[in-house]
């Protein structure tokens, strides 16, 4: 029985062919046996099996909800009432959510379970899932190979058929890059089409929840229920929300650009330009208009937003100073040791890099010279970014420059920066932006195809997405 | 753009950070280095351009002024690292 | 203490910043209450102790608050508004920043108008007034090794109302908060009470010799929890600063805390010049547009303000500058005095009584205007048949008022008749009384006749004893003086 999908898991079930108890326990013995990805941090095993008991019974009275028969993890920056949350970090050691996010709310209310919270960079710093507290979760394609980042632990729960999808968070690729690492689909909404209340906060100019699937249904699906307006969130967008899960079908004839500098970029892997260029090829023969375009501004979208979210991700993380909740250093005399112990202690290395850096461009001597002028870049690039979009229906370039890269292979902070060049424009502008899986390098290792699309035009994305997924 | 010894310990004070002199010199580099890959923006023309502030579309989002969600007292100390049976407590601030 | 000679070589330059806490149900950002004195960490909530994954909420309550404000001291409304983050460690302030106004406070300019004991008037200009969040309560407990936190003031909406340095004295300063709690008293969006913390003061002092091109340098004064403290530590600061000055020291740039047991202030010994805020604009908070129509529509349901009053009441109803003033004291006040002129003519008199009995009997019982028992259409009666002469003010003041107060829905002249204090006029039933007590007292009538005028106060006690003080005043004093002459 295919588990995978979840419009096929949602017939079985209602069919009463499998139980929603079966599912769970077939996903826990899953996770149980591939514990060595160290994917989830918790897993709410005896809660999942009451509730699918539950959700049973709701199916069977016909009152059962949409996403009856979803078995959903949980990326480890997403509260849920009652349960452990801490971002990947010991700062948070502890700490128990006193609510629950609207997004999983909404998830929880069409009756999805909850298996378990998933590992993931601390605070979603990083690229590969190495900067957890709890250890670095490992690509089920290869052990040996990251997952990406920073949602590694929801990627790889996919991937690995531990659930039947995961929710993440992508902040500048943190859903993408490791969707494209773990060859499933991972989407980035459009910035503000979900709700943010509930999500441990990065950097809140780019945050945005997004979902991990094996298929485009499940990501409509997912989108559908999770987006929309609220009153917890004052940047959510209260534009409707389409029926996304009826726009998955295509015709007609697009226009398609890509970035010349995205496939001539240096550090670009042989296969993955072969596999973009496929399929670039591909639409042209369908018909498609497919064009290059020029964006000389490319090589400042890394710099802008490393930038902006550091200096964000600095004023969001000043609240973890172990007053009231989380992780407090005691061996201190007075407040201001207390401070400094308990934040030194209880955050990662590429964390405290990155508020040590935020806080030095927020500074007041330097506010103008690098937030604001990075403020004005992000305008250039933004505008420059829809402006394409207006013309083209879609941008199309790979994820990621190289497949997933080997743990530890990426010491310098600078270089895994620089693995982001793709993902990040999309969240610089705001734009939706989802990865699709586009085969295997020779070593087996996952490549992904990225398709951008102008703001809220999701339901073009599916359809457009679904299309490329059905002939390749 | 280089960073000295002196600012690293300026802004770890104001971020509540410390660090030992091995890891003072690393992060010094650290900054230092990425500092001057971020600087390449200024070779980007910004004359007249607005900054980007807000990319949200929203305007006058307003809540009306009732009463509503509470977290009761026993949940907002069920976190506090230390506390007593009413209030968080924290080593004394020197002023 | 200086010299008078050498305090006069200076000009005293004060600043004020105010924080008013507005009377909102629940927080600026947040949906928990904002109820003064209950227990500790209980006005709280996810988003005021700033837990991982929340977000904030503008009070739209807020807003007109402070656009009410603003209005009342002639600012600038700004129509586009943001907010900003003002980053800094304290264990009072949950998310280690407060979401404040920074670049666009919701008003701009504006003034407060005082008038001093000399009679001089003078407008304060005010830099801004703008909106942002409460923090927390630190306890920091003598003798022991912790601070305790309490998280219910965290959140509460304020106002800052920032005046230039146009203060010109500590006398001024006083006044400026006064006019300052009258009028948020006015628009009922403060209660404007110093002692519990509703409406807060810091001071920027500085000095300069007189006819200097160059303001000195400023120094903050902190901690001080009255008017009355506000003033004192302005004195001891300048003092401190002429004193300084004279010697030839330089002043130092600081902030400094005032200790009301001392009357002194002291340095704080926090590394304030590494303060930096890092002020950039707050990325959960959308803007919000003052419209043209919200505006008016504010406007429109503005009370009327003290200094409207006063003027109405000094030209309409013709009362001296002192009664005006007393009179809008209070909107509640003001408000009674309206109603009463609205059933009588004799505004002075109505003036008279409540500058007199009225504000009395509330001192005394410590109840307020609005909880004072007698209508003012009930005093209005007492007013007019004092007028009328029904009744003596002495006897209305003293019997028939208690009375009213214990009997407020009773008619006044049913009241008088009761209680049998019609007053007499009728000269047929005082002259026999005066016959009386001049036939009683011949030497005293001699003694007066002789020159002893003041013993005229004497027969007319005797005269209104024997009318058991009925006999109307003025007639009786007439016919005494006649028949003595």
């Amino acid at each position: 029985m295919d588990l995978r999908s979840f419009s096929a898991i949602h017939e079985h079930v209602k069919n009463g062919r499998i139980s929603c108890k079966e599912i769970v326990d077939h996903y826990l013995s899953i996770i149980e046996q591939k514990s060595h990805l160290n994917v989830f941090l918790e897993v709410y095993e005896g809660e999942a099996k009451a509730r699918a008991e539950e959700i049973d019974q709701k199916i069977q009275q016909g009152k059962a909800g949409r996403l009856a028969g979803m078995v959903l993890g949980l990326k480890d920056v997403l509260c849920y009432k009652g349960h452990h949350v801490q971002a990947g970090s010991k700062i948070l050691d502890n700490f128990q959510s006193q609510f629950t996010g609207t997004a999983v709310q909404r998830l929880l209310d069409e009756d999805a379970i909850i298996i378990g919270r998933q590992n993931c960079d601390e605070f979603a710093m990083g690229s590969s899932t190495e900067n957890s507290a709890f250890g670095p979760t490992r690509n089920d394609a290869n052990p040996e190979h990251v997952p990406g980042g920073s949602s590694g632990g929801s990627a790889v729960s996919v991937q690995a058929g531990m659930c039947t999808a995961a929710i993440g968070s992508d902040t500048g690729g943190s859903v993408r890059q490791p969707a494209a690492f773990c060859g499933v689909v991972g989407l980035k909404p459009t910035y503000s089409r979900v709700s943010r209340y509930g999500l441990i906060a990065y950097a809140s100019s780019f945050d945005i929840i997004g979902p991990f699937t094996n298929n485009m249904e499940d990501s409509a699906l997912l989108l559908e229920v999770m987006a929309g307006a609220d009153d917890f969130d004052s940047t959510v967008s209260h534009q409707e929300v389409p029926r996304y899960t009826q726009s998955l079908q295509f015709n007609g004839k697009v226009r398609v650009a890509y970035l010349k500098e995205t496939l001539e970029s240096e550090g670009l892997h042989p296969e993955v330009k072969s596999k973009t260029l496929e399929t670039l090829q591909f639409l042209q023969q369908e018909g498609h208009t497919v064009e290059a375009v020029d964006f000389p501004l490319l090589r400042y979208v890394l710099p802008t937003y490393y930038l902006l979210t550091m200096a964000e991700a600095s004023s969001n993380l000043s609240r973890y100073d172990g007053v009231k909740y989380g992780y407090r250093s005691f061996q201190t005399a007075n407040m201001e040791s207390m401070y400094k112990k308990t934040r030194t202690e209880g955050f990662g290395e590429e964390v405290k890099r990155r508020i040590m850096l935020g806080t030095f461009v927020l500074s007041a001597s330097y506010y103008d010279a690098y937030y604001t002028k990075a403020q004005k870049v992000r305008k250039l690039l933004a505008d420059a970014t829809r402006k394409i979009l207006k013309e083209y229906d879609f941008i199309v370039l790979p994820t990621t420059p190289t497949p997933a890269f080997k743990l530890g292979e990426h010491s310098n902070p600078l270089e895994m920066y620089l693995a982001d060049l793709f993902t990040v424009q999309a969240s610089i502008a705001g734009v939706p932006a989802i990865s699709i899986p586009n085969g295997t390098d020779v070593h087996g290792l996952p490549i992904g195809l990225q398709v951008i699309t102008d703001l809220f035009q999701e339901d073009k994305l599916f359809g457009f997405s679904q299309y490329l997924l059905e002939n390749k | 753009m280089k960073i000295d010894r002196e600012t690293v310990r300026k802004i770890a004070h104001l971020a509540r950070l410390e660090f030992d002199e091995q890891a003072e010199d690393q992060i010094k580099d650290s900054m230092t280095e990425i500092l001057d890959w971020v600087e390449q923006l200024n070779e980007v023309d910004t004359t007249d351009i607005q900054p980007l502030t807000n990319m949200s579309l929203e305007v006058n989002k307003f809540r009306e002024d009732h009463i509503g969600e509470h977290l009761s007292h026993q949940s907002g100390l069920l976190n506090a690292p230390k506390k007593d049976q009413h209030y968080f407590r924290v080593p004394k601030v020197l002023d | 203490m200086v010299d008078k000679e050498i305090r006069d070589k200076y000009t005293i330059v004060v600043g004020l910043e105010v924080h008013a806490q507005l009377l909102t149900n629940s927080k600026i950002f947040a949906t928990d209450s904002t109820q003064y004195g209950e227990a500790p960490n209980t006005n709280i909530s996810a988003i005021t102790l700033g837990h991982p994954g929340t977000l904030p909420k503008l009070n739209k309550k807020v807003v007109v608050y402070a656009i009410k404000m603003g209005l009342a001291c002639g600012c600038e409304i700004s129509r586009y508004n943001i907010f900003d983050r003002k980053n800094y460690f304290y264990p009072d302030l949950p998310k280690g920043y407060q979401i404040t106004q920074d670049k666009t406070p919701i008003c701009l300019g504006g003034g407060i108008p005082i008038k001093l004991g000399n009679g001089v008037r003078k407008t304060i200009k005010l830099n801004r007034i703008h909106l942002e969040e409460d923090a927390g309560k630190s306890m920091h407990l003598e003798g022991q090794t912790e601070t305790l936190v309490d998280f219910n003031r965290a959140g509460v909406p304020l106002v800052e109302i920032v005046t230039e340095p146009d203060i010109r004295s500590s006398e001024e300063a006083y006044a400026v908060l006064t006019e300052i709690r009258k009028l948020v008293k006015y628009l009922e969006i403060c209660d404007g009470n110093m002692e519990e913390g509703s409406l807060r003061c810091d001071a920027n002092v500085s000095v300069m010799r007189k006819g200097a091109q160059e303001y000195g340098k400023k120094v903050e004064v902190k901690n001080m929890n009255s008017f009355r403290n506000v003033q004192r530590a302005i004195d001891h600061e300048a003092e401190r600063q002429i004193l300084l000055l004279e010697k030839g020291h330089a002043i130092l740039s600081e902030t400094r805390t005032f200790d009301a047991d001392t009357g002194t202030t002291a340095a704080i010994r926090t590394k304030e010049e590494l303060n930096d805020y890092r002020y950039f604009p707050e990325p959960d908070l959308c803007p919000f547009v003052v419209s043209d129509q919200w505006l008016e529509e504010i406007s429109a349901a503005m009370p009327s303000l003290p200094q409207e009053l006063y003027q109405k009441f000094v030209e309409r109803y013709e009362l001296p500058e002192y009664d005006a003033e007393v009179l809008t004291d209070t909107k509640e006040i003001a408000a009674y005095f309206e109603a009463i002129c609205l059933q009588t003519q004799h505004y002075k008199s109505a003036s008279n009584w409540i500058m007199g009995p009225v504000k009395s009997f509330l001192n005394e019982s410590g109840i307020t205007m609005d909880q004072f028992p007698i209508s003012p259409d009930r005093l209005a009666e007492l007013i007019d048949l004092v007028a009328a002469d029904k009744v003596s003010f002495a006897i209305a003041s003293q019997k028939v008022f208690p009375y009213l107060l214990q009997h407020p829905q009773m008619p006044a002249a049913q009241a008088i008749e009761k209680l049998n204090l019609k007053q007499d006029s009728n000269t047929d039933n005082i002259k026999p009384l005066i016959a009386e007590v001049l036939a009683d007292f011949p030497q005293k009538v001699q003694e007066y006749r002789q020159g002893k005028k003041g013993l005229l106060g004497m027969f007319m006690g005797e005269v209104m004893k024997r009318s058991k003080g009925k006999a109307n005043p003025k007639i009786a004093n007439e016919l005494l003086r006649k028949e003595l002459s």
